[in-house]
């Protein structure tokens, strides 16, 4: 999907937000030249082409109580990590899963889920879970807790880093 | 950067819960998602306001597929000497293109996002990244998406 140059003016008018007024399209739609219609019109097409992943509250997790955020990795091998990754994406805990590349030696692992809860130990129970479910008990995989958070947000381009997805 | 836990009543709550996953696209989307929430158009926009400024909403917008808008994303890690780790911190975050930097416990002990303008780009500023701090860093672009579904139940 290829975005006209007013679309992307569009995308760049409402990256920081939507304005909380009874017609926002409306009041988008002055600053970038277009109705309320071809507003609402385009909105709903990059929606349905993936290029918004989603449209509405953005919540901050650690301010919600979720200060514990698990970063669970696991070295599967090649032939199963489809399958693999595409159970644990049905687990409830799990609100992101990626297979990434191993980065040998430093990094043996291939897959990465994000387990967030508001305790480290039932979160570590969870994790515990989701392998027993997959009888993966013994296969090598690490649990990284976030520490401090350096920079949650960077702004320099149309769609700032604090616009896309928290975890790439 | 604010740490503490925000307080949310049960309509903050339900709000948060209902509306993570989408906002109506339509004329008068505030009177239309609030009427779902048994409140009024006004009173959903002014409970929004108050989270985003209590820090309980980061935003309340789009979030963008990177790389269907045409630029590049990925993750990052490098080995970073305990005691020099505010020091590479620093240089690190001083990148326009660096978010969310996380440390964690491991040898591999600082984590961020690099999202870049266009793809190639990525690999230059983990070069610059290598210049400014003389540490390796590790790219660990995504392969395949399982799932992507960041939701927090308030």
């Amino acid at each position: 999907m290829e975005l006209n140059e007013q679309e992307k003016l569009l995308v760049s008018v409402i990256a920081d937000g939507l304005p909380l007024v009874p017609r926002p399209f409306a009041e988008i739609g002055r600053f970038v030249s277009m109705d309320e219609d071809a507003v609402i019109r385009s909105l709903s097409n990059m929606v349905a082409g993936g290029i918004i992943k989603r449209f509405g509250l953005i919540v901050r997790h650690h301010e919600l109580g979720y200060r514990a955020n698990a970063m669970t990795v696991w070295d599967i091998p090649d032939d199963r990590v489809a399958d693999i990754g595409r159970s644990f994406g049905q687990a409830d805990c799990v609100t992101l899963c990626y297979r990434r590349p191993r980065r040998l030696p430093d990094w043996p692992y291939n897959l990465f889920c994000m387990v967030h809860g508001r305790e480290r130990e039932a979160v570590l129970e969870q994790i515990e879970q989701l392998a027993r479910s997959m009888g993966l008990e013994d296969a090598p995989r690490d649990v990284l807790f976030s520490g401090r958070r350096f920079k949650q947000r960077g702004a320099h381009y149309d769609a700032t880093p604090e616009t896309l997805e928290r975890t790439a | 950067m604010k740490q503490q836990t925000v307080t949310l009543d049960a309509t903050d709550r339900a709000i948060i819960n209902d509306l993570q996953g989408g906002f109506p696209l339509s004329e008068e989307p505030f009177a239309d998602a609030a009427r779902d929430l048994g409140i009024d158009g006004h009173e959903l926009m002014v409970r929004i306001d108050r989270m985003l400024k209590n820090g309980a909403l980061s935003r309340f917008g789009p979030m963008y597929h990177a790389e269907k808008m045409g630029g590049g994303l990925t993750l990052a890690a490098i080995k970073v000497p305990e005691d020099d780790f505010e020091n590479i911190a620093g240089i690190v975050n001083e990148f326009a293109e660096v978010a969310h930097n996380y440390a964690r416990d491991h040898a591999l002990n600082m984590w961020f996002v690099i999202a870049t303008e266009t793809p190639e780009r990525v690999d230059e500023v983990i070069s610059e990244i290598e210049v400014a701090t003389g540490l390796k860093v590790h790219n660990m672009p995504k392969i395949d998406e399982f799932f992507v579904g960041l939701r927090f139940e308030a």
